[in-house]
């Protein structure tokens, strides 16, 4: 049964990162793509952490923790370089 | 591993599934800027909570001691969202509405993107 459930989480998030990968591309604005990026993120920590599960090892954690580290901060520099023109003052 | 337990961890799967998939619906469905950041910021926050709601229970379940990890995850993504949201919306008004176009803040001081910040009195 988890099994099965754990295989429908990743068709879910699988499908929501496609349909960021179209918000990053067609977005009209540069914030739309900023959010698609930051939620593509998130999708991929959820992504990692299901397959943590599947394999049955505790080792992706880490891995997702570096990530959510990561994409928090790209996200903070992308929207300072929008308002400042420039990342660090 | 007791059937409950599957069946719990399951339902946090399949729940946490359709919050995440339901995010990012809205991120192509909803038609402008400011109404899309609702989407991904409050229902994939959420549903980034389940699945590691369940990683949690999983491994509970399958060795016996309480990992923290998953802890570390929840906090750190559920103190970031807020600040990411914030930022991105600053970034939107800053580069497409003109100081005339904003309503007003409401309070005593007008929008931090086009005002300064108030000056902080010590003690106050």
């Amino acid at each position: 049964m988890i099994e099965a459930a754990l295989f429908f989480a990743a068709i879910c998030y699988g499908l929501a990162l496609l349909m960021d990968l179209w918000r990053i591309s067609v977005g009209p604005d540069a914030a739309d793509r900023i959010l698609a990026l930051d939620t593509m993120v998130i999708n991929f920590i959820a992504l990692l952490v299901i397959y943590g599960i599947a394999r049955g090892t505790a080792i992706y954690f880490e891995a997702a923790m570096l990530i959510a580290m990561v994409g928090f901060v790209s996200t903070v520099a992308y929207c300072r370089f929008l308002l400042r023109g420039d990342i660090i003052e | 591993m007791p059937l409950y337990v599957e069946i719990l961890i399951s339902v946090f799967l399949v729940i946490s599934g359709v919050f995440g998939f339901v995010g990012s619906y809205g991120l192509i469905k909803l038609k402008d800027s400011v109404q899309r950041l609702h989407a991904p910021t409050k229902a994939t926050t959420l549903g980034v909570g389940g699945v590691l709601i369940a990683s949690m229970i999983y491994f509970i379940a399958k060795t016996g001691h309480i990992s923290i990890h998953e802890l570390l995850i929840t906090l750190f993504l559920f103190l970031t969202a807020p600040i990411t949201a914030n930022f991105i919306a600053k970034a939107y008004i800053a580069r497409n509405m003109r100081e005339g176009e904003l309503p007003s803040s409401g309070g005593r001081y007008g929008w931090a993107v086009y005002d300064d910040p108030p000056e902080s009195r010590p003690g106050s």
